[in-house]
């Protein structure tokens, strides 16, 4: 938080020594370090001036501000960042990743966009991927194919929408047929922002403000600020790959290392405007992925394109603190016997999603024995003293594996061939097989192993 | 309230080294930067994006990354022409083939093919053993001495091997690749054994590359934090350029198999991660992007 409780306590009743303690803690100087730590609500106070109270909100109010689109169940929130690394602590709110339709485009066209929006999803590692939100652009002359194109979409769909249109007054007509969808609208700049203050304000819309270089949004949102309105989103108008890495970062540098709340706002990025070949787009959306985008527009999205760009999202979104492990069991796959197989691993989430679908794959119903190993890969657990004979051993023991088969044969993953022997020696009934160096050999090495087994 | 653009400028540099000799030769580092951070403090040299080869053949590579080169696969130096017609900066040879767990080829025959690349292109060299630690000393060292003096990039030195791996190194005039298994702490402490043996000009850190979906999120934290620990905060055993090698590591995930285009993105995705992360060079396999990467990097996108 930008105020700390010591700066707080100056402002409360009587310079802070009023101490009634009717919000309930003994002192106001504790009333103000539980207020920076956000522990507390301010009304908890009764004796803070309004005046007093918008201040310490606003200094209080997170550096980048969260903000939110769309209404009802299907909303997008981004923006409330806290880092510029994500090894510092973690980045919090995904990039709404929206598709772009044009008015001009053919209805099968428009038809096949919607449907792929509501369609196409990815399950990976027990999660769903999917695209967030429609980017509607206004590009026809007159209004009917805008209009139209509005009015076709609000009934099929409950996604978050974008409205995008250079015509000021189309875009707030636009704005007047979906408000209560609460979009977001694109671009208010320093030519038309008066209107779309004065439009806005009885009805809600999020704002993407446009200028060209970060600086020159500075005006913009003060503006929209003194008017009252802070869902705003920020386009500094960079439009090359270099050039937006340098604006993206300085937005966030502003916004967390100096709070300056001007720039304190997520931002939006345009790839569908950047380029036009399809490899270029891709790797500028993967660009903003990691460099601080709230909303990614793109101009077409496939399942081809769309999956590596969602499962980096979810990479460079997941929480780094928390290893991602699987708990410590064994897991039956392609429902084994007392005869299957029984492969050995480390708990770390992918590891075992990796392993486990590629077993699945080769059809051999199989025992995976996931050992806890801190949540690492098996080189790197292994590297770790995590993964070896002295621990392996006893985990077998007590996993319960030994009651659930008749034969005694553990496959070790190939990679850590070096732990045989001490393993042998460990667990002087069991005989160690060296299984594949990689998971995707298991398909072509399971079959043929438990054949072998048979002859 | 006034707008001052929030510049930074750091007091730790990037080593610079050099690749190669002669004419030829390619230097990468020797920025006091954030990756691509090209707006502020002094860029020496910008990363490079080399093509991967294979004294293995690539038998196992998805057909779609084998078409560029199919007439030449089983020729490593046709291969290496090819990929430098096709727009690599660098080569990387890959001698899968000395696995004692696959083909066993012998060190003196790993040598000689590396000798023949490097008498037929003009581009520096990365050379990686089999990933064995034993085999590797075997091999590099003998690789080191048949090219004595013509500065390849050579690696992985690792835990188990780099006092060895870095003798050759340190006495044939080599640079040398410092691996650990995405760790922090396990990479400085390799370093720091390694600077006892090479100054760290000759040094070039391996963190290890995971594909997208495979664990990439930690492979580029790996090497953010890397050049920060470097750059930002000055710690001299941090500050060696990095190479991510993952276009094998894209390539074999079903994904990149599954579909052509998939797996152009999986490659494309994962090094623009990793450059951003902080990569100096970037090691590829297919060609189209090598050439969009090196646009990225150039500023011509
Ligand atoms: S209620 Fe207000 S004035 Fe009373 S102790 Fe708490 S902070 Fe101080």
């Amino acid at each position: 938080m930008a105020i700390k409780g010591t700066d707080i306590v100056k402002k409360l009743p009587e310079g802070g020594k009023k101490n009634c303690r009717e919000c309930g803690l003994p002192t106001c100087f504790a009333f103000a370090m539980k207020l920076a730590s956000g522990g507390i609500a301010i009304d908890k106070c009764p004796y803070i001036s309004p005046e007093v109270r918008i201040e310490l909100e606003d200094a209080l109010s997170p550096p980048i501000k969260p903000v939110t689109i769309g209404a009802g169940a299907n909303i997008l929130t981004v923006g409330d960042e806290q880092v510029l690394y994500r090894h510092e602590k973690t980045f919090i709110h995904q990039p709404g990743m929206a598709v772009l339709i044009s008015d001009d485009e053919p209805a099968e066209a428009v038809d096949a966009k919607i449907k792929k929006l509501k369609e196409l999803q990815f399950h990976w590692v027990g999660k769903v991927l999917k695209a967030d939100m429609l980017a509607l652009r206004h590009v026809s002359s007159g209004r009917t194919a805008f209009e139209a194109l509005i009015k076709k979409v609000l009934p099929v769909t409950d996604c978050p929408l974008m409205l995008i249109s250079d015509d000021t007054e189309a875009l707030l007509d636009a704005h007047r047929l979906c408000a209560d969808r609460k979009p977001l609208l694109y671009p208010a700049t320093a030519q038309n922002l008066g209107k779309i203050i004065a439009a806005i304000q009885n009805r809600p819309a999020a704002v993407a403000v446009k200028a060209a270089g970060v600086e020159s949004l500075v005006p913009l949102t003060s503006r929209l600020k003194e008017a009252g309105l802070e869902d705003i989103l920020l386009d500094p108008g960079s439009r090359n790959l270099q050039s937006a890495i340098r604006d993206q970062t300085l937005i966030r540098r502003a916004a967390l290392k100096q709070v300056f709340r001007p720039l304190g706002y997520p931002t939006v990025a345009f790839p569908c405007f950047m380029t036009g070949d399809r490899q270029r787009e891709i790797l500028l959306a993967s660009t903003f992925i990691i460099k601080y985008a709230g909303i990614i527009v793109l101009s077409d999205i496939d399942e081809h394109s769309l999956l590596p760009l969602l499962v980096q999202r979810m990479n460079i979104y997941t929480d780094p603190r928390i290893p991602m492990s699987m708990e410590e069991k064994v897991y039956p796959i392609n429902n084994p016997d007392a005869s299957s197989p029984v492969l050995i691993t480390t708990n770390w989430a992918l590891t075992y999603f990796i392993v486990s679908s590629e077993i699945e794959s080769s059809k051999v119903p199989s025992w995976l024995c996931v050992k806890e190993a801190g949540g690492l890969g098996v080189l790197t657990a292994w590297a770790a003293g995590k993964f070896s004979g002295d621990n392996i051993a006893p985990f077998i023991k007590k996993c319960s594996i030994e009651s659930k088969v008749n034969h005694r044969r553990l496959i070790i993953p190939g990679k850590v061939a070096r732990i045989r022997h001490e393993l042998t020696e460990a667990l002087p009934d069991w005989d160690i097989i060296v299984g594949p160096r990689e998971a995707n050999e298991i398909p072509s090495y399971l079959p043929d192993l438990v054949k072998s087994w048979k002859n | 309230m006034e707008y001052k653009a929030p510049l930074e400028t750091y007091t730790g540099r990037v080593k610079e080294v050099t690749l190669g000799k002669g004419a030829g030769a390619l230097k990468i580092g020797g920025g006091n930067i954030l990756p691509l951070h090209y707006f502020e403090g002094s860029t020496v040299h910008r990363p490079l994006v080399a093509l991967e080869v294979n004294d293995n053949g690539a038998d196992r590579w998805a057909e779609w990354v084998v078409q560029p080169y199919k007439d030449v696969v089983s020729d490593p130096v046709k291969w290496a022409k090819r990929c430098l017609d096709l727009g690599a900066d660098l080569i990387c040879l890959h001698l899968d083939g000395t696995d004692p767990q696959g083909a066993n080829r012998s060190a003196a025959e790993a040598a000689a093919i590396v000798e023949k690349v490097l008498s037929e292109v003009d581009v520096p060299l990365i050379v990686y053993g089999c990933e064995d630690d034993k085999k590797d000393v075997e091999v590099l060292t003998a690789v080191a001495e048949a090219c004595k003096g013509e500065n390849l990039l050579l690696g992985p030195a690792v835990k188990e091997n780099y006092e060895a791996v870095a003798r050759a190194v340190a006495d044939n005039g080599h640079c040398v690749i410092a691996q650990t298994p995405i760790d922090l702490n396990l990479e400085k402490e390799l370093n720091v054994k390694l600077l006892k043996q090479l100054p760290p000009e000759r040094i070039v850190i391996d963190p290890l590359s995971s594909a997208l979906g495979y664990g990439m999120e930690y492979s580029f934290t790996i090497m953010e934090r890397t050049r920060q620990i470097g750059v930002v905060f000055g710690d001299v055993a941090m500050q060696m350029p990095i190479i991510a090698d993952l276009g094998g590591e894209c390539w074999k995930t079903n994904q990149a198999r599954a579909d052509r285009e998939q797996g152009m993105h999986w490659e494309s995705v994962t090094a623009m991660s990793l450059l951003l992360a902080g990569a100096d060079i970037l090691v590829l396999r297919h060609p189209d992007n090598c050439r969009l990467l090196k646009e990225a990097i150039e500023g011509k996108i």
